[in-house]
């Protein structure tokens, strides 16, 4: 079969019309830096066509770690946050980073853990007497160690216990420095205790052998925030776009849209804007 | 084994339901990778080629340099390119982070290297071999290199299938500079990478036995089509 | 162009003399063969006479066009085609010495026919014959009608019924008014094409006569003993 210039010259076309360069389509659309574990938690699958309904935005999302959604804003790379780390998201305000904050919903964290439960601690209601189990039995921990608002929580309650748990870095205390998911997967597969948000466990496929052992203590509860750019700071964010998703978020219709969201008729987010 | 086995049967679903989802992912991780490689390689094979054929001073760390960039890693490439393309960075006006264009650019950056370093090796040892037939022809250093380059076209062929190789299968650079967002720059790699975070291995795996067999398909049809120009040819 | 002055030419190599203080003179009219043991530096000289290198001391000047280039060729020992075919392989060389499209198709054609490769003339250069491929390379050169024509050892690796036709071939380029400037170590060949001979030894011309008093009367000890077919020890 003859390969001759014509037929190298069809290749050449085909692979060119096949890597068309995707159309820049006319569709508005804001940018929101959020985290992971509300990426994961299919939230945003949920109540983010409910939003383009009715305004006909679409809401593209990157999902990443707290801190470096933060980070994001302040680059002005992005036109809204939505991160769960209440300290650090008043700070920026303050800084002039952020404005028109508003409380969005909360969730709360669970700790998951072997079903063999080394440190005894499946049933207990103290968050705080559970951690002080677990160090002093030196059982596997997991943490994220990647600056996220999940990480942030984790390691105020172990101040809260007055427990450094750097001590037993490397030895039961193993920072996996990644995302919820991925901190999940290695509790699962060292059969370790890890702190994760009941919006992760809930539809996170690989168990193996682990379960949730302490949950409903009040200090485990994990405060959601949106917030938009400041547009003195970062003149090409999309000043309307953004606060009409930051409004809608907190309206009484978005508030519904996060509370109709559930996994296995369990409900995840609790709105509380403006509470 | 249980899981490679869920992983091969969820593949199979997938492919067979034609899911909407995944044809918007394959074909997204095809057209980022293939404008790449065909960018990389209108800059690439010409740099290659002049390397080959051209004598100049610096000649020698031009192509220790370029050999040791085919192995930037794509996370650090990914790194630069956001740095340049945030607001914040010198590109920023553009506004083309997080669109393909993004991950087009930063993956044009990672192949490059390959098309030209590799490409300079085949056009070297070529030229040896024509130099003195060409020169006697009367053709310049220009002519020579564009003659060489249609002459070693098979070897390109190939050249360039492992520098889309390398696109298609890197998932550093675009999920930095794309931000993996849901139907706008979730290629394969970066929807692998956030199933198996999500804990969903088999889905995770049944995208990657799609991945490969993809890559392994293309790279069989080069191979024949290779083989039968060098028959046809000599 | 002609003649080709040489005077007082060396080419030297990491100290070694290739070629040593040569002054010659290579005018119109009688084919020059230049003949001589291994080593004795005639494919330097040829390659010193046609251009593709410099001398590293002494000159060498076409008493004619200040760039003559254009109006010679070489034909070499193992013959460099291109990945296209026969006929393509001629035009190239037509193309590049300014012949319009019309006139490289038709002059090619004609070569081709005269060289008696017509049959194939659309086929792959590469997998034609060794034969062939030499008979091509003749034909290439011929069609640039050239003024001088040099050949480096043409018929060293192809069998007695190829070298037949590649002397015919060399005699119709000589007929049509082009002169012939080539090398070779067969005493038979020299004998069969040659009008005048240039013996080389060691990188000096040793001995420059007409053919037959060459091989009747050599005046050097070297020819003499080449002649006899015996290897000159050192």
């Amino acid at each position: 079969m003859a390969l001759n210039r014509g037929a190298w010259t069809g290749m050449v076309l085909a692979s060119t019309l096949l890597a068309a360069p995707v159309p820049v389509s006319a569709q508005k659309f804001i940018t929101v830096s959020s985290t992971t574990s509300t990426e994961n938690s299919g939230l945003f699958k949920h109540i983010l066509p409910i939003f383009k309904d009715k305004t006909g935005t679409e809401v593209r999302v990157v999902a990443q770690g707290t801190g470096q959604a933060l980070d994001m804003g302040r680059r002005g790379d992005c036109d809204v946050v939505f991160v769960h780390n209440r300290n650090a998201e008043l700070k920026m305000v303050k800084e002039g980073w952020f404005v028109n904050r508003h409380d969005v919903m909360y969730n709360d964290f669970v700790i998951v853990g072997p079903k063999s439960d080394p440190a005894r601690v499946a049933g207990m209601k103290d968050v705080v007497a559970a951690l002080t189990k677990i160090s002093e039995a030196k059982a596997p921990f997991a943490s994220r160690g990647d600056r996220s608002g999940t990480h942030s929580a984790e390691l105020r309650l172990w101040k809260a216990a007055k427990i450094d748990p750097a001590r037993g870095k490397g030895q039961w205390y193993r920072e996996t420095g990644s995302g919820m998911g991925a901190t999940l997967n290695t509790a699962a597969g060292m059969n370790a205790y890890a702190l994760t948000d009941r919006g992760t466990w809930l539809s996170f496929k690989n168990r193996a052998d682990l379960t949730i052992v302490v949950e409903g203590d009040k200090r485990m509860f994990n405060q959601y925030g949106i917030m938009l750019v400041n547009p003195e700071k970062h003149p090409s964010v999309k000043k309307d776009l953004g606060m009409a998703f930051v409004n809608w978020v907190v309206s009484a219709d978005g508030q519904k849209a996060v509370a109709d969201y559930k996994i296995g008729g369990e409900q995840l987010f609790f709105p509380n804007a403006g509470k | 084994m249980n899981e490679i086995l869920l992983a091969v049967t969820e593949a199979g679903r997938m492919i067979a339901r034609l899911d909407g989802a995944l044809s918007e992912i394959v074909l997204l991780s095809l057209r980022v990778s293939l404008t790449a490689v065909i960018l990389a390689s209108a800059i690439g094979l010409p740099l290659g080629a002049a390397v080959g054929v051209g004598r100049f001073p610096g000649r020698q760390a031009l192509i220790v340099a370029l050999n040791a960039l085919m192995g930037l890693p794509p996370v650090v490439v990914g790194l630069l390119v956001y740095l340049m393309l945030s607001r914040a960075g010198p590109l920023g006006q553009f506004g083309i982070l997080f669109t393909p264009s993004a991950m087009v650019i930063a993956q044009t950056i990672l192949i490059v290297p390959i098309v030209a370093a590799l490409s300079r090796q085949v056009i070297e040892d070529a030229w040896q071999e024509y130099r003195e037939q060409l020169r006697s022809l009367g053709a310049s250093q220009l002519t020579s290199a564009l003659t060489l380059l249609w002459d070693t076209r098979i070897s390109l062929v190939t050249i360039i299938l492992a520098g889309f190789g390398r696109a298609a299968a890197e998932v550093g650079a675009v999920m930095i500079v794309g931000g993996n967002i849901d139907g706008v720059t979730r290629v394969m790699t970066t929807a692998i990478a956030l199933e198996t975070s999500k804990g969903d291995l088999p889905l995770a795996l049944g995208l990657g036995i799609i991945l490969i067999s993809l890559v392994l398909a293309l790279n069989a049809g080069a191979y024949w089509v290779k083989e039968a120009a060098q028959r046809r040819y000599g | 162009m002609l003649p080709l002055v040489l005077d007082s030419v060396s080419f030297v190599v990491n100290g070694k003399a290739l070629i040593d203080r040569i002054s010659t003179e290579i005018g119109e009219g009688p084919r020059t063969v230049i003949l001589g043991p291994n080593g004795a530096g005639k494919s330097v000289l040829m390659r010193l006479c046609h251009g593709l290198l410099a001398p590293t001391s002494g000159s060498i000047a076409w008493r004619g066009a200040a760039n003559g280039r254009r109006r010679q060729a070489m034909v070499f020992q193992r013959p460099v085609m291109l990945r296209r075919s026969a006929l393509a392989n001629v035009a190239y060389g037509l193309k590049l010495a300014g012949f319009t499209p019309r006139e490289c198709g038709l002059r090619a054609h004609d070569v081709l026919d005269a060289v008696g490769l017509a049959p194939v003339a659309g086929r792959p250069a590469r997998v034609l014959s060794g034969g062939e491929q030499q008979k091509l390379a003749l034909a290439r050169a011929w069609a640039l009608g050239p003024e001088v024509l040099f050949l480096d050892e043409p018929t060293a690796n192809l069998d007695p019924g190829a070298t037949r036709e590649v002397e015919s071939i060399i005699g119709q380029i000589h007929a049509g008014g082009t002169k012939i400037v080539m090398t070779t170590h067969n005493l038979g060949q020299a004998r069969r094409l040659g009008d005048e001979i240039l013996f080389l030894g060691q990188g000096q011309l040793v001995e420059r006569a007409p053919i037959g008093q060459f091989f009747q009367q050599p005046a050097s000890a070297e020819a003499a003993a080449f002649i006899k077919g015996e290897l000159p020890w050192h």
